[in-house]
């Protein structure tokens, strides 16, 4: 039997160690959040403005869409979303007379973990348009602004005081979410980690290893995002 | 073309979109759905919710007997104790729950054979330790992982507790334990009340995270058992969607139903 490599040589780079093979996977998993994300800030608006002041079937089926996605869980949504997503397309592609395509696991991922983001988004945008005092907004209309212009000056930069804690909130989950996409097989940061550690049966080793990874992505977001409160709050009286 | 016209144009494309998204979920579910696998697998389905509903129930208790002395030291504790259940708490928000469960489920499923090889006598005292049922592992991940996110809530919660009423009950020359029984717990638990709903939910959400470890809850059921063998891959996913939903929503009624029955006062 070969000399099987210790623990800090089994994190080197090139093919005798793994270091490579995570990073990547991390790279993955933050690509993976980054663009589910905003994915979910875009619909996101979308949902909350037409929560706010859609017609009454807009405003019915956003309604429906965000209950039932937040009462659901996310593996769940996302074993059905994947699956049945793939294969509503292809079965699409086939009765157009193309060829079936194998969907790229990067770009379902998003598209899942985008639609469950957007769901959550949602709320947490609502909820902070809705607390604008209403007195900034009729003042607005009264200087004869357009809605694109009221939307720009008052109610986004007098949203995102309301609206940051629950979106880095969102962010610090779809971070931890990736993990799941795991489970469908795409390689990202938890799977390839555990297909590292079984390959060399080092558990403990690989698994805290990937812990540190996820731990770093959290405490440098959670710094950025407190650095983009306190910009946003600028010109407010502080919290007690 | 002005703002009114966009915001008509994105109503219509939502609204077109969800319409036909909603036709093709009915014209599947009533023309081209496949229900006979159900009549077959009702006992493992059954034998698969009580799982679930045993791994909720139990990690959320024993995560919150957890959380207790987790939020307390944080705020009354010595430093090195608090310093070391605020890491605990960082650690267990700070990494994905999937992780945590592989952690334990393999790292210690692979580390009793391992002492077992090192020392017999371990082996022949603790055989029972290495032959533990996947269950059992994914009940500590998931305490742990309850306790984690509980105990920074309840945290706030004690330090919530308006300081007057602790030195009151302090003349009333209470003992610190009594103190902490009559007043500063029962306070502290009014507080999280609203907040525990939510948390509860999260917890049921994370169980189907148990079939990646070989549990035989309503997730392993439909996915190792159902799926595997009848390659039928839609209609189980789509009764799991259901049962969870129903779960949520009787959860959220139940706690809604207990809010109003704590008078709250502030």
């Amino acid at each position: 039997m070969a000399a099987k490599p210790g623990f800090p040589e089994i994190l080197a780079f090139g093919p005798t160690g793994y270091g490579d093979e995570l990073l990547w996977g991390a790279a993955m998993s933050i690509s993976i959040a980054l663009l589910a994300y905003s994915l979910g800030l875009i619909i996101g608006i979308i949902g909350a403005l037409c929560k706010l002041d859609g017609s009454p079937l807009t405003r019915g089926i956003m309604e429906g869409y965000t209950t039932l996605v937040r009462a659901v869980p996310e593996l769940i949504l996302i074993l059905i979303l994947y699956y049945a997503g793939t294969a509503t397309l292809n079965q699409l592609l086939e009765s157009a007379g193309y060829e079936t395509v194998a969907i790229n696991g990067f770009v379902a991922a998003v598209l899942v973990l985008g639609f469950v983001q957007g769901a959550y988004s949602t709320e947490v945008l609502r909820a902070a348009i809705q607390a604008i005092p209403v007195g900034q907004m009729e003042a607005a209309k009264a200087y004869g602004m357009s809605p694109w212009l009221i939307f720009r000056r008052i109610t986004l930069p007098s949203m995102l005081p309301y609206a940051i804690p629950g979106l880095a909130n969102l962010w610090l989950i779809v971070t931890k979410d990736t993990a799941l996409i795991a489970v469908v097989g795409y390689t990202e940061l938890a799977l390839a980690t555990r297909q590292a550690a079984g390959n060399t049966k080092m558990y403990f080793t690989f698994f805290m290893v990937a812990g540190l990874i996820y731990l770093i992505i959290t405490l440098i977001s959670q710094k950025g995002f407190a650095i983009l409160e306190k910009r946003v709050r600028r010109g407010q009286r502080k919290l007690a | 073309m002005n703002t009114s016209h966009i915001k008509f144009i994105i109503k219509s494309l939502v609204v077109g979109v969800l319409l036909l998204v909603a036709g093709g979920l009915l014209y599947w579910l009533f023309a081209a759905s496949r229900w006979d696998w159900i009549a077959k697998y009702l006992p493992l389905l059954v034998k698969g919710l009580w799982l679930t509903l045993l791994l909720w129930v139990l990690s959320c208790i024993l995560g919150m007997i957890l959380a207790i002395p987790i939020g307390l030291v944080q705020v009354t504790g010595p430093r090195w104790l608090a310093a070391i259940a605020h890491g605990f708490c960082t650690v267990i928000r700070g990494t994905p729950l999937l992780l945590q469960l592989w952690l334990i489920y393999y790292g210690l499923g692979s580390l009793f054979p391992q002492i077992g090889m090192i020392y017999p006598e371990f082996k022949n005292d603790f055989t029972w330790l290495i032959r533990l049922d996947a269950f059992w592992y994914a009940l500590l991940a998931f305490t742990l992982s309850f306790a984690g996110y509980e105990g920074e809530i309840m945290r706030g919660a004690f330090l919530g507790v308006p300081r007057g009423e602790l030195e009151a009950a302090r003349a009333f020359g209470m003992s610190p334990w009594k103190v902490l029984t009559r007043v500063w717990f029962p306070r502290a638990v009014r507080l999280v009340l609203p907040t525990l709903a939510g948390e509860v939910v999260l917890q049921l959400k994370a169980t189907p995270l148990a079939m990646t470890v070989t549990v035989m809850d309503l997730a392993g059921v439909v996915r190792n058992r159902i799926t595997q063998d009848t390659y039928i891959v839609y209609e189980p996913l789509m009764l799991l969607a259901v049962i969870y939903m129903c779960l949520t929503f009787l959860t959220v009624w139940i706690f809604s139903f207990i809010e109003k029955r704590v008078p709250q006062k502030r």
